[in-house]
């Protein structure tokens, strides 16, 4: 069993290292055809494509002959019932998709329905008004998620499993063990306090390492940008939201619609406050996420391709080194960012849990918001 | 970048079901039991340092109780031998006085005895010297009374001492 779950993680290790190299050989020797992003409308067109979800998993396209290296992710629809197909029917959105008598077309990565010549009717700001089925498919990011999901699984349960065999975790359980203490002491205890943490150490745990991983996925050569879909992030910030509407005691709601210890006119200019207080926390997560990651692609990318955009006043290796000097820079800002991230999101899901579950001494803990944060930091 | 349009809702349930089973199976396979096992052993380890500050108290304790004991075994040995000296001491000074007391008594004894014995002499040496004289004196008068002068001389002179005295 051990030898089997060791050989997994090496292949999967191994294989996203090769996939990562193969992408840059090839890359290169695009660079040598004639490449085809060499315009800042094109770069520009190619880093918002990458920043979007994609229906293919392609890990190259060769600019010249316009062929795809990668391979079709299946699509799932509903649009009136189960529709279930390759999306190598679009062939990359350049023709129409017909399943069971409709026809859909792939339009800057959405799916649009359509008739059989894929007409769409653009309105004034350029977008397509045709209907738009609800769009389960596998994309990309759902590759990743589930990459990052068979990730953690595969780790954290043969961290798990090691601690039948003595109270000490061997080989790389031995760097996931103190992540994991990292979570529960500097995240969950001081935020929600000695006595609650524990139940919510499965979500706080799991969205941390979700993140992370999303992130670091994010920086492989690979191209996913998990944490830089906005459907995720309002997912993420969302299950922050539930959870701590669910959790909130007495004390928590009483905060919010009649604010205790201030006159009755305050406590009426309060609660509306404090109720979109309830709102703007999961958005200022969600926002944040969100944000952080498309900058951070943006930046990087846009650093590898001064590569060509400077090409002119510095010449090819000029331009190449400068690229490669930024671009390295800040992709190791961007590691850093990758964990910030994941740190940022899980410790303020932690304290805004902690704010729910917080027991509120009615002696004094009204003076002030920051009072009550201290309070429970003491705890 | 219009942020509403890139939503898609599809991407949205499909990360909610991940996350959601993600955090299911996680939590049943994974975080439940590390943060058990790690909470486990944060018990052991906690436990064996208090064990360890017990043993080190009990330690403390016995060497002290051993300090005592020893120290308790050392005055007791030093009382007793003390008392011994002192014994001996009085037992030295009890046999003198007595081999003294008998020395004295048996000197008394002696002394005595030898008076007994000198005097018992000195009677038995009277004795016969009564008897010797006696008898000499019956020699004597027998001797000296065989013939009438010679009575009549003794009775002269007898009662010429007598005269004289």
């Amino acid at each position: 069993m051990k030898v089997f779950h060791n050989a997994l993680i090496k292949s999967v290790v191994f294989l996203l290292l090769l996939t990562g190299l193969s992408t840059f050989a090839k890359d290169s020797e695009n660079g040598t055809k004639g490449d085809p992003v060499n315009t800042q409308e094109e770069i520009t067109d190619y880093i918002k494509h990458h920043l979007q979800d994609s229906h293919d998993f392609i890990l190259y396209t060769d600019g010249e002959t316009g062929h795809h290296v990668g391979f079709p992710l299946p699509v799932i629809l509903w649009d009136d019932g189960l529709k279930v197909f390759s999306s190598s029917k679009f062939h990359h959105g350049e023709t129409v998709a017909e399943v069971d008598g409709n026809y859909y077309k792939l339009y800057h990565g959405k799916i649009y329905k359509t008739d059989a010549e894929g007409t769409l009717n653009m309105d004034e700001h350029d977008h397509p008004t045709n209907k738009r089925p609800l769009d389960f498919s596998i994309t990309k990011s759902v590759v990743g998620m589930l990459l990052v999901g068979l990730l953690m699984l595969l780790g954290f349960s043969a961290l798990a499993r090691g601690y039948k065999k003595g109270p000490v975790p061997t080989g790389f359980s031995r760097v996931l063990e103190p992540l994991v203490i990292y979570v529960r002491d500097e995240i969950a205890r001081p935020n929600i306090g000695e006595k609650k943490y524990r139940k919510y150490m499965g979500f706080l745990l799991t969205v941390f390492f979700f993140i992370w991983i999303a992130n670091l996925l994010g920086l492989t050569p690979l191209g996913f940008n998990i944490t830089g879909q906005i459907a995720v992030t309002v997912c993420l910030a969302i299950f922050t939201f539930i959870i701590v509407q669910f959790s909130g005691n007495k004390d928590y709601w009483q905060h919010i619609f009649w604010m205790p210890g201030v006159p009755v006119p305050m406590k009426i200019i309060l609660m509306p406050i404090e109720i979109l207080g309830i709102l703007t926390k999961p958005f200022s997560l969600l926002i944040r996420l969100f944000a952080n990651i498309t900058a951070g692609h943006f930046v990087v990318m846009s650093l590898i391709a001064l590569m060509i955009t400077m090409k002119v006043q510095f010449g090819a290796v000029g331009s190449t080194s400068i690229s490669l000097l930024l671009s390295t820079f800040i992709t190791l800002i961007e590691l850093l960012v990758a964990f910030l991230q994941a740190y940022i999101f899980t410790m303020l899901s932690a304290l805004f849990i902690g704010m729910a579950v917080e027991e509120h001494h009615h002696d004094h803990a009204h003076d002030a918001e920051g009072h009550g944060m201290e309070d429970n930091k003491v705890i | 970048m219009n942020l509403l349009n890139d939503f898609s809702p599809g991407l949205f349930i499909m990360q909610a079901v991940i996350l959601l089973i993600l955090i299911v199976l996680m939590r049943k396979f994974a975080w439940k039991p590390i943060l058990q096992s790690l909470n486990d052993r944060e018990k052991g380890i906690e436990d064996a340092l208090k064990e360890a500050e017990n043993a080190r108290k009990e330690f403390q304790n016995l060497k002290a109780d051993n300090e005592r004991i020893i120290n308790e075994a050392r005055a007791e040995r030093d009382a007793m031998l003390k008392e011994a000296r002192q014994m001996k001491e009085v037992m030295i000074t009890e046999a003198k006085t007595e081999a003294q007391a008998e020395a004295d008594k048996i000197v008394a004894q002696a002394h005595a005895s030898i008076e007994s014995e000198k005097k018992a002499a000195i009677a038995e040496l009277k004795n016969q010297v009564a008897e010797l004289s006696v008898e000499i004196a019956e020699k004597v008068v027998r001797k000296e009374l065989s013939s009438k002068e010679r009575q009549m001389e003794l009775v002269e002179s007898m009662l010429g001492d007598v005269t004289i005295n």
